[in-house]
């Protein structure tokens, strides 16, 4: 699958690498006007003589931390300075052709956001900036995001587009909710909701594969289709008979022994089995997309799907399949908005949260691991809305709720990073 | 006639009468594929109909004693539902005067008026190869602009309506101006950033409305001042019927639009761009230039749908002032294929599905969610023409081979 074909047809843009390497300027110019708005915003901007507490303790941990206090406006200004020597060095590293690691942009991150929250709590004595509750909910709100991704992924990497996650993620809230209060266990319900987001899954795999009909426009309807019929059903049968839609949660289950090391534990360990299965997932996706032979097919099949049907693969079964099980997993992800989330079902409920995970998928390149990263980050940007809006921040919460979708524009325009798509993308495959 | 082709049949098989041929000509045309998804539509609208009822619920219990109790029960949900939407969105024969009778059909002509813009501009979209989710933002930020200026404003009768529709179409125009020159000058995917811009519209206004300059006075709900009378579209046919100036405009835009791109030199560059980029360049046609120009007419018309809103129907802004307006449209387009005319009907079909909803929700009992489902399916069915034949036993077309979005 690795070999260089050169088609008449492509000319130019398939010379090798070395003759064409271009200096990207675009990543460090983006990270270095961040960090000098950080420097000019939170760190100059932050009153003088102001403190700022960060408190990680929870009951839970095996030992103690004690509450951090900084003067906000060294604190903030030592940060963006950090990020601004970050922003410095991926300009060193771009000048010499090369990209740095994927710690830089973490790393990076979390200084303009420490930045961010000193100068958010800088002289509110009365309250604490929650570094432990705020990565828990950002974990937590990243839970349906990341499986959405993740979904995305699995069907873009074998070249059909799935703009129905949001559809799928709601097939799966509506059916989790359904099914386990039908039983009185909310742990069916994480059986049912990925049966109906295959369906979903299945609807677009046929109209996608077997009538050819634009994948975006199949989306795109199926999201109306499933919002319309859930909502239906919600008014009608649900309301009639409420014992139908029932708030079941499911616990939370702590490990033994990590789960107690303090800020981590509470964090990644003390969770319900809908966020172990999410680390299972992702783990599972990452390895078999790229290092298994199943992978490699499927990468193939989205990218030239002639090719790999000449050495035997079968390109729409691949397609269909994925299609499936992609729709699956994001239906498994619905059930975090009812049986996860301890919520009886609501119309409309998942609210856009498929398209943020579209956005994570291609902000995350097309990786489980990207889409994790990503995913988390909008999960970070939305629990520090809600953080902020607790200590009263002067940011409108509306801002901060546009971060996830500013981020995407940049990321497609190529304003950070290059985000390239699987070639074969949405075109359907004919013989 | 008949007894001729009988006879002469079995030896030419291949040509077949002309009644054989006109009746393959109608079982084989795109129309009557068109008929067809809406029927299939109504159909499985119908069974979720039955399936909600719950005295068809309660009979269906001992259906195998008494199966005609059951199928009494369905026939009276779906004709009742059916009827009630038809008595709200065409003719409600309950009313005595002549006005209430036809009252339901303006309603159905008030709302499909914002369809029927935004449809045309997504129509343009699609035929330049553009898939353009954005609408539902473009109204959004058109409203807000020229929903601004119809309340912040103070100007004299004619020129305020005139100005504050311009608002509209140029705040439509500016956020279609961003994806159409991100996809030109850096090739970013314009589905992705329209969809996302759709959202950062919607925080805007959130936002803007939280200020106090979009406030109503004395009100803590996030809803702006009504717009001045001199900036609201004039009722069409009086005070008794909803109807408004707007749905005229949406019909001089239809007849606007069919000319751009059926007679001007842009609009053959606009097709050109979408049938083939590389042929369109080599041509000496400036690509660029036709998508981000595309994308800021599209724009320009989802935000005059804005001002069907915030100008006619609304008269103010609020969050929820483009409604589902944006995505509708796109389903419009797609069941007009795109075409002026096509896209005029459809909006009118979709905007009487709309109109017929509080009828279904008071005579019926019924969600006005059936709406969507019946939406969305039709469009299914409509962009699987090889499925709704296959439902029928259509015979498809010999030249038909492709299937098109």
């Amino acid at each position: 699958m690795t070999t260089t074909t050169v088609t008449p047809g492509a000319p130019s843009d398939a010379l090798p690498e070395e003759v064409l390497r271009t200096k990207s300027w675009k990543g460090p110019i983006g990270l270095a006007v961040v960090a000098v708005i950080s420097l000019l915003v939170f760190g100059i901007g932050t009153p003088s003589g102001t403190q700022t507490t960060f408190s990680v303790a929870t009951s839970s941990d095996f030992v103690h931390l004690p509450t951090a206090t900084v003067p906000s406006k060294l604190a903030a200004i030592l940060l963006s300075v950090v990020a601004l020597a970050l922003a410095g060095y991926a300009a060193y590293l771009a000048n010499r052709y090369r990209k740095p690691g994927i710690w830089l942009p973490i790393v990076y991150g979390m200084a303009v956001m420490g930045a961010l929250l000193t100068w958010a709590g800088a002289g509110r004595d009365s309250t604490n900036i929650q570094i432990t509750g705020l990565l828990t909910s950002a974990l937590f709100l990243a839970v349906p995001l990341i499986f959405g991704a993740l979904a995305g992924t699995l069907c873009e990497r074998s070249g059909i587009i799935n703009i129905a996650i949001e559809g799928q993620l709601l097939a799966g809230a509506f059916f989790a909710a359904l099914v386990a209060s039908m039983v009185g266990n909310a742990y069916v319900g994480l059986i049912a909701a990925p049966l109906a987001g295959a369906l979903v899954g299945a609807i677009l795999a046929i109209f996608a594969t077997k009538y050819w009909v634009n994948q975006i426009v199949v989306g795109v309807v199926l999201n109306m289709l499933v919002v319309g019929l859930t909502s239906f059903f919600f008014s009608t049968v649900m309301s009639d008979n409420p014992e139908l839609n029932q708030s079941l949660g499911l616990e939370a289950l702590p490990i033994p022994v990590l789960s107690t090391i303090p800020v981590i534990g509470p964090v990644l360990f003390d969770q319900n089995l809908l966020v172990y299965t999410m680390y299972v997932v992702v783990i599972v996706f990452q390895i078999m997309l790229f290092k298994s032979r199943w992978g490699l097919r499927v990468r193939a099949v989205g990218e030239h799907p002639k090719a790999a049907d000449t050495v035997g693969i079968k390109v729409n079964r691949t397609r269909v399949r994925n299609t499936i099980l992609g729709g699956a997993i994001a239906g498994l992800g619905g059930a975090f908005f009812t049986v996860a989330s301890g919520l009886a079902f609501g119309k409309e409920m998942t609210a856009g949260k498929g398209y943020i995970a579209l956005a994570a998928m291609i902000l995350g390149r097309w990786s489980p691991r990207g889409a994790l990263a990503a995913a988390l980050l909008f999960g970070f940007a939305d629990a520090l809305r809600v953080q902020l809006g607790i200590i009263g921040s002067d940011i409108p919460s509306q801002f901060l709720a546009m971060f996830p979708y500013l981020a995407t524009i940049f990321a497609v325009a190529g304003l950070v990073g290059h985000s390239r798509p699987p070639a074969a993308e949405g075109t359907p495959y004919k013989k | 006639m008949s007894a001729t082709t009988e006879a002469a049949a079995p030896q030419k098989p291949q040509t077949p009468s002309r009644a054989q041929q006109v009746l393959r000509e109608i079982l084989e045309s795109s129309t009557l594929v068109v008929i067809m998804a809406i029927v299939a539509s109504m159909l499985i609208g119908a069974i979720l109909i039955a399936f909600a009822d719950e005295e068809v619920r309660a009979a269906s219990a001992y259906f195998f004693s008494r199966p005609g109790d059951t199928l009494s029960a369905i026939w009276e949900a779906v004709s009742g539902a059916y009827t009630a939407m038809f008595q709200g969105a065409i003719y409600n024969s309950n009313v005595d005067s002549f006005a209430g009778q036809i009252k339901p059909f303006t309603q159905t002509l008030t709302q499909a008026t914002p369809l029927i813009f935004a449809g045309l501009g997504l129509g343009i979209g699609f035929r330049a190869g553009m898939f353009n989710i954005g609408a539902q933002g473009q109204i959004i930020i058109g409203a807000t602009l020229g929903g601004w200026v119809g309340f912040a404003w103070h100007l004299p009768v004619g020129l305020h309506l005139l100005v504050a529709i311009i608002g509209c179409a140029l705040g439509g125009a500016i956020w279609g101006f961003i994806p159409g020159i991100l996809k030109a000058k850096t090739g970013a995917h314009e589905v992705i950033v329209t969809i996302m811009l759709n959202y950062v519209a919607l925080n805007l206004l959130s936002y803007l409305l939280s200020l106090e300059a979009f406030q109503r006075e004395g009100q803590d709900n996030p809803i702006s001042p009504t717009v001045d009378t001199n900036a609201q579209y004039p009722l069409l046919l009086g005070d008794q019927f909803p109807l408004h100036w707007g749905f005229v405009l949406a019909l001089a835009c239809a007849g606007g639009v069919w000319w751009l791109m059926e007679r001007s030199t842009l609009g053959f560059e606009f097709r050109a761009v979408g049938a083939n980029p590389r042929a369109a360049r080599t041509a000496g046609m400036n690509v660029a230039k036709g998508t981000v120009l595309v994308m800021v007419v599209a724009g320009a018309l989802a935000g005059l749908a804005g001002s069907a809103q915030v100008l006619g129907t609304e008269k103010n802004l609020t969050l929820d002032v483009a409604g589902s307006i944006g995505f509708d449209a796109i389903t419009v387009a797609l069941l007009g294929r795109s075409r002026p005319l096509g896209t005029v009907m459809a909006a009118i079909l979709f905007g009487g599905l709309k109109a017929s909803g509080p009828t279904l929700q008071v005579q019926a009992g019924l969600p006005v969610d059936i709406v969507f489902v019946i939406q969305a399916t039709i469009v299914l069915f409509i962009a699987a023409p090889p499925l709704v034949r296959s439902i029928f036993r259509l015979p498809a077309p010999a030249h038909e081979k492709e299937v098109a979005a």
